[in-house]
């Protein structure tokens, strides 16, 4: 039981982290029907940045929430350098564009911060703490409690803000957001900036538990789009609960079985799902119209 | 186009009066044409290339350039025409390459036979996965592709026993009737007869009623269906066929370098594969063997950036895709049809 | 004879009922109209014949075979042809592959003889080829055989889907709204268009909101509301029927 309680938090832990990028490609799928294959890299800007600015003797608190504006920047820029530009692109050329700009991003933190190694300190301090038999470090409290937060501003910012409402509006139906007055540019800026703060707030709280890598968003990205896509693509409250599914199951099959195919259980849990459910485990479902 | 021109014809709908072909075709649809023009420059080319090249290195990039392009051409049948997208080809590759490495040097099986085998095993694959994930379409295709792709690669990079894990395994040598091939300029015509024909093959299948029929599912899986146009049956089939050609390369990559590595299977070979499609130009096949060239040597190229390397990799996909959505041959086609008027 | 028969067909959308207990037959050689405000059912009818959606219940017989649990291609190979009220065409294809599409089922498909291009395959693509100019040229649309789908006006795709389902030479033709954002002039060629077509032994199925061309045309007459039959009978039958005037001519007229 203890075992089992131990593993569950580890899973609903790194699931956290899973679920940020996972808001990340709905945001951006929502808003403008694009998967962003360089979500991850923002996880991994938001670590490199974090441990950097702390390392410029900037205060912790402050250079998170530095390391945050940065992956939100990095956000706005893609929108802005990459996907603004390519009016009427197909979503092949879509997925080559943000690829490319992955590869933008890992090749910028390769020449500024090089292929090392970083870890950033615990928020606050390493004393494990125990309760029913569970062990956990207080960075896990941090990671959790962080995502909780984010979920809950993020459930007011859609139902009781109009800019809000507004994103979600463009969302249901870009057409006719537009005809009601709504910016829809300004909507898909805000949605890839905060996209790149959510996966930014990532890479943040995980540093100190995982090492801050210059590669480290590959498997933070594929693993939030899977996270997104066993959600149904596009529904917030799916891509919370594929992340904290795919957690969990990741962390009982480390534990129980063997961790040599911990990371292949995002892809045989999402073959199983799309092989039964096409359309996610929360997705619409629908005959197409004729 | 008005009720006169039906009046006028006499043609009915039961009619089957074969007309000659009696179409005007201009030296130009002659030249721009992928069978005339197409097929002629790729010889062209592929004859010409070892008059130009020296050193192994030169040879060496060349056969990449020729193994990149048989893949690229078929893959861009399923993602080009077809208009489906994989984001998990490199699998097919890698496993190809995996085969033949451990069937030839573990259990010494004769090269041929261990690199049919290898195509034969992922062909199977190919065809036991595809009905249920070419039901899924856009990014539900591109996220099971991409997860098939992953799983493979890391079945090769844990199966340390049969794979050699992460630092890859050898592999002996192409031996055919006893002959071991070594030479650089062999593998090269080797490669070049396979580039061409695999290129003639491909060409054939377009130009038919299947290339047609490969289109629609791309242009519109409704009206295909509507057309008597079995849309599984065809999506099975090119899909099938990409995922062989990919093993089938693999295979003679890993013969050729005698050694092979699970980035090869990795996800970032597959976005490799799909890129030089659509750098290329979909559904263009010159567009592939442009697309291969390129996206095999630009690396080679921008080594010497060193740390700016992936930078400058990264800008360069995302300008050609802005710039040129269609991609290089079929842009360059339009603008010197416009210039040519 | 009846070439078509629907059978109790409904088809349920959650809890919205799209046909419901549907029944009509369709005699051979002649041309039978389906008509309803919007929304009642006409194209989900089609679907349902076609088989892009599965009946919830009830059946749909050709020629006297049962069609329940055949694909969409199947039952084209079986003779059935249709048109699209959203057009389906193909914008990657210039507008006679196109329409040579639709002969797809009437050339040899294997993989074999089009990797080698045997002579007996390029022969009928070649057959194929010229006849789909020859259909265009009789739904009007000679002067854009070769031309690219993007680049054509929207009264000339809708009889490009027309061209296309000839092509396929089916017994039983089925036109969703073909008269649908077209003039006068254009209307009065499809007319005249179906009128041929009936006279060649095809069967259609037409659903039109135009009334006068409706009426002009059909032997025989389905009148649809919430997917329910209202009245079913000849021209002149439908066009006095109280309950028909009043739930969809009235508001028309
Ligand atoms: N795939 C579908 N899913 C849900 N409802 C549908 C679907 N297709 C049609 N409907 C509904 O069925 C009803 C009939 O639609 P339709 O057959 O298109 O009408 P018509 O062609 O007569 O205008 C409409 O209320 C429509 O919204
Ligand atoms: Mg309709």
């Amino acid at each position: 039981m203890g075992e089992f309680l131990q593993y569950l938090v580890t899973g609903i832990t790194i699931g956290s982290t899973f679920a940020l990028v996972a808001l990340g490609f709905c945001l951006v799928y929502n808003a403008s029907g694009i998967i962003n294959f360089a979500q991850g890299d923002f996880v991994m800007v938001g670590g490199m940045s974090a441990v950097f600015i702390m390392a410029s003797g900037v205060p912790m608190g402050l250079a998170l929430f530095l390391a945050v504006v940065v992956g939100g920047l990095a956000g706005v820029l893609l929108y802005k350098g990459g996907i603004q530009p390519a009016t009427n692109a197909e979503p092949i050329q879509l997925i080559i564009i943000t690829v490319g700009a992955a590869l933008f991003l890992r090749g910028v933190a390769q020449v500024v911060w090089g292929t090392g190694y970083f870890s950033l300190p615990t928020f606050t301090g390493d004393e494990p703490i125990r309760f029913l038999g569970v062990v956990m470090v207080p960075q896990s409290f941090w990671v959790i409690g962080v995502t909780v937060a984010i979920v809950a501003a993020l459930g007011l910012f859609f139902t009781r803000t109009r800019l809000g409402k507004a994103v979600l509006a463009t969302s249901y139906n870009r057409d006719a957001a537009t005809l009601m007055g709504i910016d829809t540019s300004m909507v898909l800026l805000l949605s890839f900036g905060l996209a790149g703060a959510l996966g930014a707030v990532a890479g943040v709280i995980v540093a100190p538990i995982t090492f801050a890598h210059y590669e480290m968003g590959i498997m933070f990205g594929l693993k939030g789009f899977v996270a997104a896509v066993l959600g149904g693509l596009g529904s917030f409250v799916g891509a919370v609960a594929g992340a904290l599914i795919l957690g969990i199951t990741e962390a009982m099959m480390a534990g129980y079985i063997s961790s040599d195919y911990k990371d292949a259980v995002a892809f045989v849990l999402i073959l199983l799902i799309l092989f039964f459910m096409p359309s996610g485990l929360f997705g619409r479902r629908g005959v197409e119209r004729v | 186009m008005s009720a006169n021109t039906m009046e006028t014809s006499t043609s009915t709908a039961a009619a089957t009066a074969i007309v000659a072909g009696g179409e005007r075709t201009s030296w130009k649809d002659v030249v721009f044409s992928p069978r005339y023009g197409g097929l002629a420059a790729l010889l062209l080319v592929v004859l010409a290339t070892p008059l130009f090249i020296d050193g192994v290195y030169q040879f060496d990039m060349a056969i990449l350039v020729m193994i990149n392009a048989a893949v690229v051409i078929a893959l861009n049948l399923l993602v080009g025409y077809a208009g489906q997208v994989s984001l998990g080809h490199a699998a097919f590759f890698g496993l190809g390459g995996y085969a033949t490495a451990i069937l030839t040097t573990r259990y010494e099986w004769p090269s041929l036979l261990a690199l049919g085998a290898g195509v034969v095993l992922v062909v199977a694959i190919a065809a036991v996965i595809a009905r249920p994930i070419l039901r899924l379409k856009g990014y539900y295709l591109a996220m099971a592709t991409l997860g098939l792709g992953m799983i493979i690669y890391l079945i090769i990079t844990q199966e340390s026993w049969l794979t050699g894990g992460p630092d890859g395994t050898s592999v002996a040598p192409l031996e055919v009737y006893g002959y071991a091939v070594y030479d650089e300029i062999v593998w090269y015509w080797l490669l070049a007869a396979l580039v061409v024909v695999m290129y003639w093959l491909a060409l054939n299948i377009i130009d038919s009623p299947v290339g047609r029929a490969l289109r629609a599912l791309h242009g519109s899986e409704i009206a295909a269906d509507n057309s008597g146009i079995d849309v599984n049956h065809y999506k099975t089939v090119v899909f099938v066929l990409s995922a062989g050609v990919a093993a089938l390369m693999g295979g003679l990559y890993a013969f050729y370098s005698g050694f092979i590595a699970p980035s090869t299977a990795g996800f970032m070979h597959s976005i490799e594969l799909v890129v030089m499609v659509v750098l290329g130009g979909m559904a263009s096949l010159v567009g592939s063997v442009v697309g291969a060239v390129l996206m095999t040597l630009l690396p080679q190229y921008l080594v010497v950036l060193s740390e700016y390397e992936w930078l400058v990799y990264g800008l360069v996909l995302m300008l050609v895709m802005i710039f040129m959505p269609r991609g290089l041959v079929p842009t360059l086609h339009g603008l010197i049809r416009r210039v040519t008027g | 004879m009846s070439m078509l028969r629907i059978e109790s067909l409904t088809k349920q959308f959650g809890g919205l009922r799209a046909i419901e207990d549907l029944s009509f037959d369709v005699r051979e050689g002649e041309v039978h109209s389906v008509i309803g405000p919007n929304g009642a059912g006409k194209t989900t009818l089609f679907n349902l014949i076609t088989g892009v959606y599965q009946p919830t219940s009830g059946r749909v017989l050709l020629d006297g075979q049962d069609l329940s649990g055949k694909a969409v291609h199947q039952r084209s190979a079986l003779g059935m042809s249709r048109t699209f009220q959203n057009l389906q065409l193909c914008l990657n294809m210039t507008a006679r592959e196109n329409v040579m599409l639709g002969g797809h089922l009437g050339l040899p498909g294997s993989l074999f003889s089009s990797l080698l291009r045997l002579p007996h395959l390029t022969r009928a693509d070649r057959r194929c080829r010229a006849r789909a100019a020859e259909l265009m040229d009789y739904v009007g649309l000679g002067d854009y055989v070769d031309r690219d789908t993007t680049a054509m006006p929207y009264g000339a795709l809708k009889r490009l889907e027309i061209a296309r389902a000839l092509a396929a030479n089916p017994k039983l033709l089925l036109l969703d709204e073909p008269a649908a954002g077209l003039n006068a002039n254009e209307t009065a060629a499809i007319e005249h268009l179906i009128r041929g077509l009936c006279q060649e032994g095809v069967t259609v199925i037409l659903v039109e909101h135009d009334m006068k061309l409706v009426m002009n045309i059909s032997a025989h007459i389905v009148a649809l509301n919430y997917g329910q039959k209202l009245a079913e009978g000849t021209a002149q039958e439908i066009r006095n029927h109280p309950e028909v005037i009043a739930a969809y001519l009235g508001a028309a007229a």
